[in-house]
């Protein structure tokens, strides 16, 4: 597949949370307000294209040595290991981006948008360009569905919904409208 | 000592899935039949008793700053086991679940359970907090799994149960999930307000 291919299908026709499930509580949890929807959003696409490519270099250091049945265990500790370093780096480098990622951060292990992303490099044998623009992609689309989603949810604040409904409830059903509109993409051939 | 509340809780008080809204994704994404649902919910269920009995038995000697990493190796190595087993024997399941079934090392609910019960609690305690939370997460996601089937298929665990012309097929495909699962959590609200109302009354 080309990497254009890749791009295109990782953002919009496989977006990753609308058609693949992946990474829904930071989606619901972290989509109430836009600042903190951008904030969470590059901070997962830091860290997501940063462990597609170094779990797929272990991946290929795993095969040699016949481990690859360990690439679970291997990865969530990477990608743990990771998310940490990135903490460390940002509050040294930039306190007020630290300051307004907040809580997030950390969390960002037990997003399994990211592991996901590791082991779909992986399990389509990408090549390390394909499997670096595919985390990056993806990361994107993760990125781009979690904003349009908040700036929904900003505006629904303000609106009349019946008692039951509140809360996660309408955010699903949203999510759901939202996803049959991603589902226009599924037909594009490139 | 071994409380049977522990148990109980899971299945309705503090159901992981319409009450604490905890593993989203699974729920969503495996749901399409019953079968991919219950099947999804036992490899959870096995690998949340397994993680909670391991956990709890080496409570004491985890040092507090690195229990996290700890939990994640232990409930990492438990999925490896059930990855594994589910390979070799029911290899289309596997099939089918894929990607899923690596993910529930970072399914919210089991680090949850490990972090909130059994880093505090005994053994037995433990596995019966599991047992409750494990059964009332494959409770919702058979629930769910079965209305998406009924509704987008006219099947339930592949017997037909709808004519031919009923079929709703926005219920399989991923909209449809998110549909589904909130119109159900406003159905459950909606139950609680009314007992609230009356309890206030």
């Amino acid at each position: 597949m080309g990497l254009f291919a890749i791009f295109v299908s990782a953002i919009l026709v496989n977006n990753f949370i609308f058609s693949r499930f992946l990474g829904i509580c930071p989606f619901l949890g972290v989509s109430k307000k836009i600042d903190s929807a951008t904030g969470m959003s590059l901070a997962v696409i830091f860290v997501m294209t940063m462990a597609g490519t170094i779990s797929w270099m272990l991946n290929q250091l795993l095969a040699v040595m016949g481990l690859e049945f360990l690439k679970t265990i291997v990865f969530i500790l990477v990608i743990a290991v990771l998310v940490q370093f990135v903490e460390f780096f940002i509050k040294k480098t930039s306190p007020s981006l630290y300051e307004a990622l907040g809580i997030y951060l950390p969390l960002i292990t037990t997003n399994c948008a990211v592991l996901g992303v590791a082991l779909l490099n992986v399990q389509n044998n990408y090549n390390i360009v394909q499997a670096i623009v595919n985390s990056f992609a993806s990361a994107l689309g993760f990125g781009m569905a979690l904003v349009i989603f908040a700036a929904i949810r900003e505006r629904m604040d303000n609106n009349d919904i019946p008692a039951p409904f509140k809360g996660t409830a309408i955010a699903l059903i949203t999510a759901g409208l939202l996803s049959m509109a991603f589902m226009g993409f599924s037909g594009l051939k490139i | 000592m071994a409380d049977i509340k522990n148990l109980t809780n899971g299945f309705i008080k503090q159901n992981p899935t319409f009450v604490q809204v905890l593993g989203m994704c699974p729920t969503l994404a495996v749901t399409t039949s019953a079968e991919n649902a219950l099947g999804m919910g036992l490899a959870v269920l096995a690998v949340l008793v397994m993680s909670n009995i391991a956990i709890s038995l080496i409570r004491k000697l985890v040092p507090d700053n690195i229990r996290i990493p700890v939990y994640i190796v232990v409930i990492a190595s438990f999925v490896t086991v059930i990855d594994l087993l589910m390979h070799g024997f029911t290899y289309d399941l596997w099939k089918t679940l894929g990607l899923f079934i690596p993910l529930i090392v970072v399914n919210c609910i089991i680090l949850g359970r490990a972090e909130a019960f059994a880093s505090k609690n005994g053994v037995l305690d433990s596995i019966f907090d599991a047992l409750g939370m494990g059964l009332g997460f494959t409770g919702s996601l058979l629930l769910l799994g079965s209305i998406r089937e009924i509704l987008g298929n006219g099947t339930i665990f592949g017997l037909k149960v709808m004519s031919e012309t009923f079929k709703m097929y926005l219920f399989i495909l991923p909209p449809g999930a998110f549909i589904a699962l909130g119109l159900l959590l406003a159905f459950f609200n909606s139950l609680t307000l009314k007992k609230q109302k009356k309890g206030g009354k």
